[in-house]
């Protein structure tokens, strides 16, 4: 097959949009809040399917509308370019404690006038107790909550926003249009006789469905209207004519059937960009965008409708559209999901139902996409078999050397098998894509809840060491006193315990805020579009999906494996330590002093201690308690104990070094997570699945962990995904890769992250391009399942936190997605620029 | 073959990943040991045969270990799907392999037999009869070219030319493929005429067809301190791009196809 591989003029107009887009800090705006509340009092005692329908058409008929300069696809969810809506249903009270720090925090800040501020301080009166987070919580167990607040796991993802994370049939609304979709609601709402069991809920949902469309419809016309009138205005002719148009397309789609690419394009947008105005859910993800709107690039390129440039300029204002959106999280998320991050994943390449590979020109025009506008969203992904050719994985590795950490590689001889063991067919395997960072699934008919939490696994280390114990209080279940263990074994099968039982109160979270969504947040637009809601008669949200998952992510298997290669060589084979000498340093924090924090954690210690030993403690007594632990002075003998210690743990093994047994650990750490998760079940009647990787939430939750024993300091960042710990890898990038390959990926089915960092040299010329696919190639034959890299010099990332103004468009890969480097924590910089580098000279 | 394998040499590196001496994805072997002593070279700890003691960012490092040929092939052999999706193998570097004659010998014919592409990084200032034994198992031959001035190699090299542009000319006809490369020092070579003269003569050899220039850089410059010896060329800039430009045009004009780095 011949492909269209060259490089494509960029259109002046692209350039021009992004300006537009990055000229002012991202406001959030209250239209949608006020709609959608005016709504809900109005529709009080009705089902809620219908409620949230009603509040859907409502918010489309009524929310400003606008088209910016020089676009041609059109469609915006905000008045201002990266604006956001706000989405009180889900949680409300953390904006309204963030109004006067929003716009000032250092990861993505947000504008936030005084008169929205005060619309939504009016607004969030009515939501008191009527949210979804609200509700969740009342679902958890005791024990669950503590975990929580203990920050052994966070689920705050879905707790307080809407899930999203899923593929639509964006292909079916290009085929039929909604009034297509429409009139197969009405089919099954015709079929339904009052008999039947599920009539109630049923006909609501159909009747739901079936509003939304029409809502859909009437906004595309809105937008029809208002090109026109721009049209009427506009002196500049090329312009009318664009704008006359625009109108055309919105008259005819997403209302019909798209018959032409331009139209088609159009299409999608609407559905991309109106599923994140139903639900505030972040990860909706385009998908196979070069597999359904091909056949329309085909037809137009060969009827001479449309050329290769065109398409592309259609293609690129898409790119920039998906920056447009923007979503204002809690302080603490924004941390764990820097960078502005929608995570819309778009994947190019691999193969069809069938097996054959499809890759098409639409696979490389979306690679030159992200070439042209250079920005963070989409987040592209490029599917790898052997079946690939080489010259498109060579146009992906190009764009991977501009250094953006686009896009990310994923292997189909992984990923196939690991959804088949999860119940797919091997069409619907064949035929996945990726959710937002790195989770694999079937578009069109999976709700997979991936991304349903954050479990870190160094944390549930700690319990281990403190028998089940945290700042005082018992979080955990008791395991044993570790100084008493005899053998390695015991001691890692009370880790696995511990795990098994964290694990069961973090699926009670999410099956607690799983059942809170059903009940308060049903999407019956979301749900049109998945099968099969339509014709089991139910939203996503109450199991309408074909297949159904929960996916939530563990990380911290490097400093886990490092840390039982330590007790297990030094404590236990080489008795060089004690295990009561190895908590002490840890609780020392290996002589570097301790924080705070960590002094606040002592202290709950010692107090509870003595309390439970029946005696009083004032609040003079607990300061003094404080003021020791911070104060405790390290003498240069305890200095040099310590660094003892610290020497005898950087000699043992090391994973992400290609060695057996640091790495057969990992395997054995990694299925501590991995296997109990597949034992549970959630409420839409599927299983749990387990992911492995941090977001970036490995560096704000490692402030939130102590010591551990392979060394790493308290507060200090826990290992970024599936990688070795940054610095301790120091065989090259085969060699991690390798470590990283012996991992079981193929039972990790929500997901695996690697990262690696490359310096620019390693990819210089095609020679440096063509070993780089190679390196890709090879870690997939050894059954990686992902890959994903930054191609920047440590020197540009040091010099851009220096001169941040130098350096607005600098995107860098953070974890599952690209940011913007300047808008990320001081932190998260530094856990970048702290990544082993590879292939320099 | 079974004797090989116990065959032991004295290395002090095994670098994966390398991607800039010789096709695809390959592991460098550094052998210790070397005839010359190049006032840039930037593996100083290299050209002594004993073990050595440098220290590294405050810590002292033992330089140099006695390993098999088995020893080495294990680790090569970590990476031998890289090799095969890349067109990759092994390079032997060092110092100067063939200071270690029958080690290098018995490491490149056991990679041969595993099926790696094999190259050696070389001074060639060693006896022909000694380059000979290895050219069976070799498919890369790279060979430095410093200089034609005799004096001025011996100056800065310590040894006289002599005998390495012999052993191109014999190496161009019997090497399976050979390739010269030019480190360009300043104060040495970094004229237009000195590259001149090396791109002439490399031209001149039968079959060959490519010169590498690599250009002069610093990364070795503490190594030096480490090893408690000054550093000669302190106080150089590494060369830009630009700098090399009309360089590489010159050594261009000799139809040879040239390039910057490995």
């Amino acid at each position: 097959m011949k492909y269209h591989s060259e490089p494509i003029k960029k259109s002046p107009r692209i350039p021009k949009l992004i300006e537009v887009l990055y000229k002012d800090l991202p406001e959030i705006e209250a239209d949608r809040a006020i709609l959608l509340t005016e709504s809900y009092r109005q529709t009080e005692g009705e089902p809620m399917v219908t409620r949230r329908a009603k509040a859907f058409v409502h918010i489309l008929d009524q929310i400003p509308i606008t088209i910016r300069e020089d676009e041609l696809i059109v469609g915006s969810a905000t008045k201002k370019p990266r604006g956001c809506q706000v989405f009180p249903e889900f949680s409300f009270t953390w904006l309204e404690d963030e109004f006067d720090t929003v716009s000032k925090r250092s990861a993505d800040p947000f504008y936030i006038s005084e008169e929205t501020k005060q619309s939504l301080h009016t607004v969030y009166q009515y939501w008191k107790g009527k949210t979804t987070s609200e509700l969740a919580t009342s679902y958890m167990a005791p024990e669950t909550l503590k975990a929580i607040e203990h920050n052994i796991f966070t689920p705050g993802n879905y707790f307080y926003n809407g899930v999203g994370h899923v593929t639509v049939k964006y292909w079916e609304v290009l085929k039929i249009g909604y009034r297509g979709i429409k009139e197969k609601a009405q089919k099954e709402l015709d079929a339904c006789q009052p008999g039947d069991a599920d009539y109630a809920k049923r006909t609501h949902f159909l009747q739901a469905v079936i509003m939304s469309c029409d809502a859909v419809c009437r906004y595309a016309n809105r937008y029809a209207d208002l090109a026109e009138q721009l049209a009427d205005q506009c002196m500049d002719a090329q312009r009318k004519a664009e704008l006359l148009q625009i109108a055309a397309n919105c008259r005819h789609v997403p209302e019909y059937g798209a018959d032409s690419f331009y139209e088609a394009c159009q299409s999608f947008w609407f559905v991309q960009m109106l599923l994140q105005i139903e639900s505030s859910g972040h990860s909706i993800s385009p998908g196979r965008f070069d597999q359904y709107m091909y056949p329309y690039y085909e037809k137009d390129l060969r009827e001479g409708k449309l050329t290769v440039e065109q398409a592309q300029e259609y293609m690129d204002c898409i790119w920039v559209k998906l920056n447009d959106l923007n979503k204002v999280r809690d302080a603490a998320s924004a941390e764990g999901f820097a960078g502005y991050s929608l995570f819309q994943n778009l994947i190019a390449g691999g193969q069809n139902t069938k097996g054959v590979d499809v890759t098409n020109d639409l696979s490389f025009l979306s690679i030159e996409a992200s070439m042209h506008v250079a920005l963070p969203q989409p987040s592209l992904s490029v599917r790898v078999w052997n079946g690939s050719p080489n010259e498109f994985l060579l146009k992906a590795a190009e764009l991977t050397r501009t250094g953006i950490g686009l896009p990310a590689y994923y292997n189909d001889e992984v990923i196939i098998p690991a959804l088949m063991n999860r119940g797919l067919t091997l069409e619907d395997a064949r035929d996945y894509n990726i959710i937002g960072c790195v989770e694999p699934q079937k578009a069109g008919k999976t709700e997979g809840w991936h991304d349903a939490a954050f479990f870190n696994m160094c944390r549930v280390l700690e319990l281990v060491f403190s028998n089940g114990m945290d700042h005082g209080e018992q979080i955990g279940i008791p395991t044993g006193d570790v100084t008493q263990m005899q053998t390695f074994e015991e001691f890692f099968e009370a880790y696995q315990k511990q795990m098994c039982y964290m694990i069961s109160l973090l699926v009670n979270a999410d099956n607690a805020i799983d059942v809170a969504h059903s009940e308060l947040c049903p999407l019956p637009y979301e749900s049109s579009m998945v099968d099969d809601c339509i014709k089991r008669g139910k939203t996503v949200q109450e199991g309408g999906a074909v297949y159904n998952f929960t996916g939530p992510q563990g990380f911290g298997i490097a400093n886990v494996t490092d840390s039982m290669m330590v007790i297990k060589k030094l404590v236990f084979e080489e008795k060089k330590l004690s295990m009561a000498e190895l908590k002490e340093a840890m609780d020392a924090n290996f002589g570097q002093g301790i924080s705070s924090e960590q002094a606040q954690k002592v202290t709950a210690s010692v107090v509870k201690e003595l309390l439970t030993a029946g005696k009083k403690v004032t609040e003079e007594q607990i300061a003094k308690i404080f003021l020791m632990a911070l104060h405790t002075e390290v003498s240069a003998e305890q200095k040099a104990y310590y660094e003892r210690i610290c020497s005898m743990i950087e000699a043992v093994p090391k994973y992400g070094n290609d060695l057996e047994e640091p790495d057969g650990m990992a395997r054995e750490v990694a299925y501590t997570y991995t296997r109990p998760m597949e034992q549970f079940k959630n409420p839409r009647g599927g299983i749990f699945q387990a992911g492995l990787y941090p977001v970036s939430a490995n560096v704000p939750l490692g402030q939130q962990t102590g010591a551990t024993p392979d060394g790493r300091l308290a507060h200090t960042p826990v290992a970024d995904g599936v990688g070795p710990m940054a610095g301790r890898d120091t065989h090259g990038p085969t060699a991690t890769a390798n470590s990283v390959a012996k991992l079981d990926h193929g039972i990790a089915s929500n997901g695996t992250l690697f990262n690696q960092k490359f310096h620019p040299s390693a990819l210089k010329g095609q020679q440096g391009l063509q070993n780089f696919v190679s390196l890709i190639r090879t870690f997939f034959d050894k059954k990686g399942m992902h890959m994903q890299f930054n191609v920047v010099s440590k020197e540009v990332l040091l010099d851009a936190q220096n001169h941040p103004e130098n350096y607005k468009t600098l995107v860098v890969r953070v974890a599952g997605y690209s940011a913007l480097f300047t808008t990320l924590s001081r932190s998260l910089q530094d856990d970048i620029i702290s990544r082993t580098e590879q292939g320099s000279l | 073959m079974k004797e090989n394998r116990q065959v032991t040499g004295r290395i002090f590196d095994i670098q994966r990943y390398s991607i800039h001496d010789g096709p695809g994805i390959r592991t460098l072997v550094f052998l210790k040991g070397c005839v010359l002593r190049c006032r840039w070279c930037c593996n100083p700890e290299s050209q002594e045969f004993q073990v050595q003691t440098m220290r590294i960012e405050g810590k002292e490092k033992k330089i140099g270990r006695d390993v098999t040929v088995e020893e080495v092939m294990e680790e090569i052999q970590k990476d031998s799907r890289y090799y095969e999706r890349s067109g990759g193998g092994i390079t032997l570097s060092g110092g100067e392999a063939l200071c270690q004659p029958e080690f290098a010998k018995a490491l490149l014919q056991e990679c041969k037999e595993a099926g790696f592409h094999t190259a050696i990084e070389s001074t060639a200032c060693v006896p022909y009869s000694v380059i000979e034994t290895i050219l069976p198992y070799l498919d890369l031959y790279l060979l430095d070219i410093k200089h034609r001035n005799s004096d001025k190699h011996r100056e800065f090299t310590g040894k006289s030319n002599t005998l390495i542009l012999e052993n191109a000319k014999r190496l161009a006809l019997e090497a399976k493929e050979l390739v010269i490369r030019v480190p360009v020092i300043p104060t040495f070579n970094d004229t237009i005429e000195e590259i001149r003269e090396i791109a002439e003569f490399a031209a001149a050899l039968p079959n060959v067809k490519k010169l590498h220039l690599l250009p002069y850089h610093r990364l070795g410059q503490d190594k030096y301190s480490g090893l408690g010896r000054s550093y000669l060329l302190d106080g150089y800039v590494p060369f830009t791009e630009e700098d090399l430009k009309p360089l590489i045009l010159e050594a261009e004009k000799t139809g040879l196809c040239c390039q910057i780095g490995g």
